[in-house]
């Protein structure tokens, strides 16, 4: 299969610190309309692995490829601008705004100067902000700002401003951190249903939710993958029991 | 919806009667209590509140603190004075009859150009001949300078205190450029003398009159041209990026091309003032153009409440007032008691004067309303609070 078959296509990452490889020859190739789950333990690389895909930080050597593009070599707001858009492990939403503002800020319409400027807030906008709003389970919240949110509902803002975006490939860093069970179960339904239309990548620690959740799975392991296939086939391998699960 | 109508709705109501309350003030209350000489200062006080107006936007709201807002403000008041100057210049040539002036200055060109042994008019100063373009001029110099300082730094994603710094620097150099360039700018007096624009005489009352009620007008005008900006899509992106400068660099946007505009806008803005100021009182000196009244600047927002184009008029009005106030009541202490204004306004709230009028102006109201014993109005209006 050839680069354009996958949703993302990683090959042979590496990422070199000071001759420290914090990711080392890393391959992971998610394919379209799956969710695929990065698990591993601290120190992994697993974040660094995001921040390479979203351009904040740049390879030492490899391939990214989304569709045509090689995002190595592109900016962080071009990454975006191709479709493909990245949550924070903290969650990462505008505080002093609502939570109708921080949709309709990551709606993809005027993304330039000028074109802020000329935006108006339609009903085609209005519409799309309530259905999103309606999918992350904050449509009673819309006057709220951003600050008052709990901890959950934050993530799932954040998820919202990235679906709002209109993004082929999501990348999601630890979207269930500091939620409830409940949440959890809810965040799971959320990614499903998501998943239908877009490909999505995740780094998670809770194996529950990624038995949940994941199509397929990479096991990292200080900066390399260990293993790869379905949880099942994965959390049957000796060596991940020995460097995690195990644990 | 409807609950998000109402709250803009209720939200703009609030900003509507605050603008006709600074309206009033300006344009009514200041002309019936203040003679000309207290008025005329007023103008001068309004003539920095554009810098203020435009630090709203690039710092209250952009989260770019810039420490030489003076330096376009300055800049804008140059471009003005060199026009005013060439003006005066040909007039005193006219007065005085070409062949007496001839023997001792060259005709048309300003007076410290002789005094600095320059016969011919330097090319920078051609542009100012003409009214038209040196109006251009007020705006389009400073703004090019923000714009390749916003570019050269931005870009670099230089920001926080390290811009400060920078905006620091910026206003020495601007300072040393003035003073030095003796033969171009008029050097540390600055371009002074200035009388008439167009063949009008700025130095009337009647002008002053209607200088006066130009400032204000145009700093109104500005300040509605502002809230137009800062409430579209692209003012909610400035207080993004204020708050999550990543998260907003991470849904697609080149977050500097923001930083500059805003940084250029602020520079413009303050550049009106600069000019107003230079026909509300007669000169421009490198003075004004260097730290601290940069500094100042900020100041008036600090007091004022650095997010509200309103609270910042007053910020100025009475850090100026107060320093007028002060220096003429207790000569050897005023220092003091400004500064001691700043602490407490910065310690006791941290959002200024509108921050308070925030926090504490409803209730206030609704206890003057009681008091007035307008029970209808007061729960009518308690209705609209809540809803």
């Amino acid at each position: 299969m050839s680069s354009t078959d996958y949703a993302l296509y990683i090959e042979n990452l590496t990422v070199s610190f000071d001759g420290f490889k914090a990711v080392d020859d890393v391959s992971i190739y998610v394919e379209k309309g799956t969710v695929h789950v990065v698990i591993g333990p601290n120190g992994a690389g697993k974040t660094t692995l995001l921040d390479l895909v979203c351009g904040k930080t740049k390879p030492t050597a490899g391939k990214i490829k989304f569709d045509d593009y090689d995002l190595t070599t592109m900016h962080e707001q071009d990454i975006v601008q191709a479709g493909v858009g990245r949550k924070f492990q903290t969650p990462s939403i505008y505080p002093s705004l609502t939570v109708f503002e921080n949709l309709e800020v990551s709606y993809p319409k005027g993304r330039g100067v000028w074109g802020a400027l000329g935006f108006k807030r339609d009903q085609e906008v209005i519409d799309r902000i309530h259905e999103v709003a309606d999918m992350i389970y904050l449509s009673d919240k819309l006057q709220t700002p951003g600050e008052l949110l709990s901890h959950g509902q934050k993530q799932w803002l954040e998820i919202g401003m990235l679906l709002i975006a209109d993004l082929q490939m999501i990348l999601l860093d630890e979207p269930v951190a500091g939620m409830s069970v409940v949440e959890r179960k809810q965040t799971a339904d959320l990614l499903r249903k998501i998943s239908q239309n877009r490909s999505i990548l995740v780094i998670e620690h809770d194996m529950n939710f990624v038995r949940e959740i994941a199509h397929r799975v990479n096991v990292m392991h200080q900066g390399k993958v260990i293993a790869e296939g379905s949880m099942e086939t994965v959390e049957k391998n000796e060596k991940v029991i020995e460097v995690y699960l195990g644990h | 919806m409807k609950l998000l109508e109402s709250g803009v709705v209720s939200e703009n109501r609030k900003h509507i009667i605050s603008f006709i309350i600074l309206a009033a003030t300006l344009l009514l209350v200041f002309p019936l209590v203040f003679d000309i000489f207290r008025l005329n200062l007023v103008a001068k006080y309004l003539s920095l509140a554009f810098a203020a107006v435009g630090l709203v936007i690039c710092w209250g709201h952009g989260g770019i603190l810039s420490l030489g807002q003076g330096v376009f403000w300055g800049l804008g008041g140059y471009c003005l004075a060199a026009f005013l100057k060439l003006e005066a210049a040909v007039n005193i040539a006219n007065e005085a009859g070409t062949d007496q002036i001839k023997a001792l200055t060259t005709v048309g060109l300003p007076d410290f150009m002789d005094w600095n042994q320059i016969t011919e008019l330097p090319y920078i100063w051609y542009p100012f001949k003409s009214f038209p373009i040196t109006l251009i001029c007020v705006l389009i110099v400073p703004g090019i300078v923000a714009f390749i300082i916003g570019l050269a730094i931005f870009k670099r994603r230089v920001s926080g205190v390290y811009f400060a710094i920078i905006t620091q620097a910026l206003c020495w150099i601007m300072e040393i450029l003035f003073v030095t360039r003796q033969g171009w700018t008029g050097g540390i007096n600055g371009i002074t003398d200035l009388r008439t624009c167009l063949g009008w005489d700025i130095r009337t009352q009647a002008a002053q009159y209607t200088l006066y009620f130009l400032t204000a007008g145009l700093l109104l005008a500005v300040i509605l041209f502002s809230k137009k900006i800062l409430s579209s899509k692209l003012g909610q992106l400035l207080v993004a990026i204020r708050d999550m400068e990543d998260r907003v660099r991470f849904s697609g946007y080149d977050v500097s091309n923001f930083k500059i505009f805003s940084f250029c806008l602020a520079a413009m803005i303050s550049a009106v003032g600069g000019a107003l100021f230079v026909l509300n009182v007669g000169f421009m000196s490198p003075k004004l153009v260097t730290i601290a009244p940069s500094i100042y600047m900020v100041i008036f927002c600090a007091l004022g409440g650095r997010e509200s184009l309103i609270g910042v008029v007053y910020g100025t009005l009475i850090v100026c007032f107060g320093r007028t106030y002060f220096s003429e009541q207790f000569p050897e202490l005023w220092m003091f008691l400004m500064g001691g204004i700043f602490i407490v306004v910065t310690v006791a709230c941290p959002k200024g004067l509108a921050g308070l009028f925030e926090s504490h102006g409803a209730k206030a109201l609704a206890f003057l309303k009681k008091f007035l014993k307008i029970e209808n109005l007061a729960s009518k209006d308690k209705k609209e609070v809540e809803a």
